[in-house]
């Protein structure tokens, strides 16, 4: 047992050794803009809001996800379809439906709620802004292409129920998160690292 | 070419000049690229790769933070001294340059260009000027008029005054065994061995003394950023702290190339191994110098005030003393 008192040589000679053993050491940094740590795959992120394979809106401008958001994010207003310009397969779509992403939490309660699986968490998460108002996403920013819709709506189908309920969000995405998805920098993309929780 | 135009023993005066301006210039960049040594090898010592977002390497940090320091708003506080307050940032870094007049780096004479000038009282006229140096630090907290400098620059004093003895007797014993104070003839001296041998007790005195010197952690106590928010500097921002930051190492490289000249044997080849120039052989000194500092300071936690004066004081002091009265007996002796 070492003396542990102010003269311990001994001590101070380990403490040094230490850190210059450390200082060989691989560091365990990540370079994070240009290499990125591969997230959980169920990770909560940024939403986006779903079609079905034909383009036509998934989301029926129900409201479910607003009233269930504990964070007052989501702001629905619904509006009917008319037989001309059909938006969805319900009687309803969606006219306007914003995300506060500053007040979401990411808890994932819109997509529980959502009896469609219009609205699904992707696992992107670089959202930073300059003003409060550009982080208040609107239709245009959530909606996927067209070409990007998934599944067979229910008007095509006996009963009228979407087969495909609650692996949407699985089936197709326009960030894969099984692969993770590509890390970008100004528009370029960059080598994802492959490490970490999602590893397998 | 003993007589040539741009010899040391030709004392025209622009030579001079134009060498002290050369030197000032590496002085400064050498600051600089301590700063991001230093700034590395914390870095990996930590485990992170330290800076290396400036050009490659990192290696551009520097410039980046100097044009960040001109940039920076100048702050007087209104309780400050004005004058005063203006004045201690170059105190302490003129007088951190002045040092390097006399620095040699390697044999001086006929024929070399490295160094400016061979004063017969060199260890004398370093140890005055980084003694005038404290005062930029005294009399920057002091003038900053507000309490945590004031502690800084109360702490600095009190240091300083308790190490700066110990430093110096444990110098004298090597001037002893020299027989000179001239930086020159102390490194000429140590041809055979060099003075951390015969001298190991005041040598490791020195590098003590040295950290505690410069303020360097884990001798830090007039910075302290835990207790006293940056100690002295606490008030100074832009480029009046930007100066004092200059001016803490220039005195690390000072106190290196002190211990190199008085106790590795300055430009002396290790090992025989003269086909490499002396000069090189004294910057890797220094260099080995500055990496032992920063390995301290990312190693040591702080030490409490009390027990720094108590070392000072109880241990040092008269271990230097007794290293200098054993050395002188030798030399009497058997000299």
């Amino acid at each position: 047992m070492a003396k542990k008192n102010l003269y311990n040589v001994g001590a101070l000679l380990a403490g040094l050794g230490v850190t210059f053993k450390y200082m060989f050491q691989k560091k365990p940094t990540i370079q994070y803009p240009s290499e990125k740590k591969k997230h959980a795959p169920r990770f909560h992120g940024l939403h986006e809001l779903r079609r079905y394979a034909d383009g036509k809106e998934r989301c029926i401008g129900c409201e479910l996800c607003s009233s269930v958001c504990p964070a007052n994010a989501i702001t629905v207003v619904g509006a009917e379809n008319s037989p001309e310009d059909r938006r969805s397969p319900g009687e309803r779509y969606a006219a306007r439906y914003e995300i506060d992403e500053l007040r979401c939490i990411f808890c994932g309660m819109c997509e529980e709620a959502c009896p469609t699986d219009a609205i699904v968490l992707t696992p992107r998460f670089e959202m930073s802004d300059y003003r409060r108002g550009s982080l208040i996403y609107a239709k245009d920013r959530l909606i996927v292409p067209p070409e990007a819709g998934v599944g067979t709506p229910p008007d095509d189908r006996p009963g009228g129920i979407p087969a495909d309920l609650g692996r949407v969000a699985e089936q197709k995405s326009t960030a894969d998160w099984q692969q993770g998805y590509d890390a970008t920098w100004r528009g370029q993309v960059l080598k994802t690292q492959k490490k970490g929780l999602a590893e397998n | 070419m003993s007589n040539a135009w741009w010899t040391p023993a030709a004392t025209i005066w622009w030579v001079i000049l134009i060498k002290s301006a050369v030197l000032l210039l590496v002085v400064i960049t050498t600051f600089a690229y301590a700063m991001l040594f230093e700034r590395k090898v914390m870095g990996w010592m930590q485990m992170r790769p330290g800076p290396n977002r400036v050009g490659p390497w990192g290696l551009l940090q520097p410039a980046v933070d100097a044009v960040k320091l001109i940039l920076k708003e100048d702050l007087t506080p209104k309780t400050a001294d004005p004058l005063i307050y203006r004045l201690a940032p170059f105190i302490s870094l003129i007088t951190a340059l002045s040092v390097y007049a006399v620095i040699p780096f390697a044999q001086p004479g006929p024929g070399n260009l490295w160094a400016i000038s061979d004063v017969n009282a060199g260890i004398l006229f370093i140890l005055a000027l980084t003694s005038i140096g404290v005062y930029g630090i005294s009399l920057g907290g002091w003038a900053s008029g507000s309490k945590y400098p004031l502690l800084g620059s109360v702490r600095a004093t009190a240091q300083m005054i308790s190490y700066e003895l110990a430093m110096s007797m444990s110098l004298i014993g090597v001037l002893i065994l020299a027989g000179t104070t001239s930086l020159a003839g102390i490194v000429n001296a140590q041809a055979k061995w060099w003075f951390f041998i015969p001298q190991i007790v005041g040598f490791l005195i020195y590098v003590i003394t040295a950290v505690a010197e410069t303020n360097r952690a884990p001798f830090d106590l007039v910075e302290a950023d835990a207790e006293l928010v940056g100690g002295f500097n606490t008030e100074y921002s832009g480029l009046r702290f930007g100066l004092f930051f200059i001016a803490e190492y220039i005195n690390m490289l000072t106190v290196s190339c002190i211990a190199t000249l008085l106790f590795l044997g300055g430009w002396n080849a290790p090992f025989g191994l003269t086909m490499v120039p002396g000069i090189v052989w004294f910057l890797i000194k220094v260099a080995l110098f500055m990496f032992f500092y920063i390995w301290l300071r990312s190693t040591f936690p702080r030490f409490r005030y009390d027990r720094l004066m108590a070392f000072g004081w109880k241990v040092l002091l008269p271990v230097a003393t007794l290293n200098l009265v054993v050395t002188a007996i030798v030399v009497a002796v058997w000299g």
